[in-house]
């Protein structure tokens, strides 16, 4: 427990639920994978609301250091594989999470942080199944990579 | 104004995937790795965004319009089917191998690891190849 960081994840968490309600105003709901999805191909009228979100994305995330913020805890390869071993998984994650959400239609903020908010079963169901399949992925990744 | 408000939205959600920890893999999977060195951290991100949601969405989903731009466009199913669990399964598989989700991928990106920006192109072809198999193409939105 010695990562553990509830105030900032809290604060963070809140952040986030502020930006999905900012977005909810404008009539839209902030699930990062739809944003994404639907903008492959872009359609006409209806591209630069997204294009706009993503790149707040990348912005806000690049001030977050620039302004004090710790990123000392940014850890990209939890497994500590070779860097080899490390983009093959990276390719198949990347595989499984674009199609996965774009079939589910929805990922950790879209059904997690904007579908348990408007108390959607579809959501719920959604984030217990994505996260109790993670668990076990983890639990699989740790035995077969040791440590 | 519609657009002000999404650039604004999504400078706020880079800004709190960063401070929450979100952005970082080892955090995420210390979060899923419920049997080993487990950080309960990211269900304070979880917990704290949908306090707010399920406050603040009840009284604008009261409305008929939005308070800015024309209407409002929600997911209209609500039915549990196939797609949703089939879908939801292979986000988990994917998740828990990367320790990496839409938002925060493409956030990540600001820090400029080549390695982010392969799974970000990953993810753009698994949405592609999952939309030619799911006749996603064809649809018109």
């Amino acid at each position: 427990m010695e990562n553990f960081t509830p105030y900032s994840s809290l604060i963070g968490g809140i952040i986030l639920g502020v930006a999905a309600t900012l977005l909810l105003m404008a009539g839209r709901i902030a699930g990062i994978s739809g944003i994404l999805s639907s903008l492959i191909p872009p359609q006409t009228g209806d591209a630069l609301w997204r294009v706009l979100f993503i790149a707040g994305l990348i912005i806000g995330a690049a001030v977050y250091p620039l302004v004090g913020g710790d990123m000392a805890f940014l850890n990209v390869n939890p497994y500590q594989l070779s860097d080899n071993a490390h983009y093959v998984l990276l390719v198949i994650a990347g595989l499984l999470v674009g199609g996965g959400t774009y079939v589910g239609a929805g990922c950790t903020s879209g059904h997690g942080i904007c579908g348990l908010g408007r108390l959607s079963l579809r959501s719920l169901t959604a984030v217990l199944i994505f996260m109790a399949v993670a668990v076990v992925t983890v639990f699989i990744m740790r035995i077969v990579v040791g440590g | 104004m519609f657009n002000i408000i999404s650039l604004i939205s999504g400078l706020l959600f880079g800004f709190g995937l960063a401070l929450s920890g979100m952005v970082s893999p080892g955090k995420v999977v210390g979060f899923l790795d419920l049997t080993g060195n487990w950080d309960p951290s990211l269900a304070f991100v979880m917990g704290g965004g949908v306090l707010v949601t399920v406050i603040t969405f009840r009284f604008i989903l009261k409305r008929s319009v939005p308070y800015f731009g024309s209407e409002f466009k929600l997911p209209t199913k609500t039915d549990l089917d196939k797609r949703l669990v089939t879908g939801a399964v292979i986000f988990g598989l994917g998740w828990g191998l990367g320790g990496l989700c839409p938002g925060p991928a493409l956030s990540s990106l600001a820090y400029g690891n080549p390695k982010i920006f392969v799974f970000v192109g990953a993810m753009v072809a698994g949405i592609v190849i999952a939309k030619l198999l799911t006749g996603g193409f064809k649809k018109t939105a």
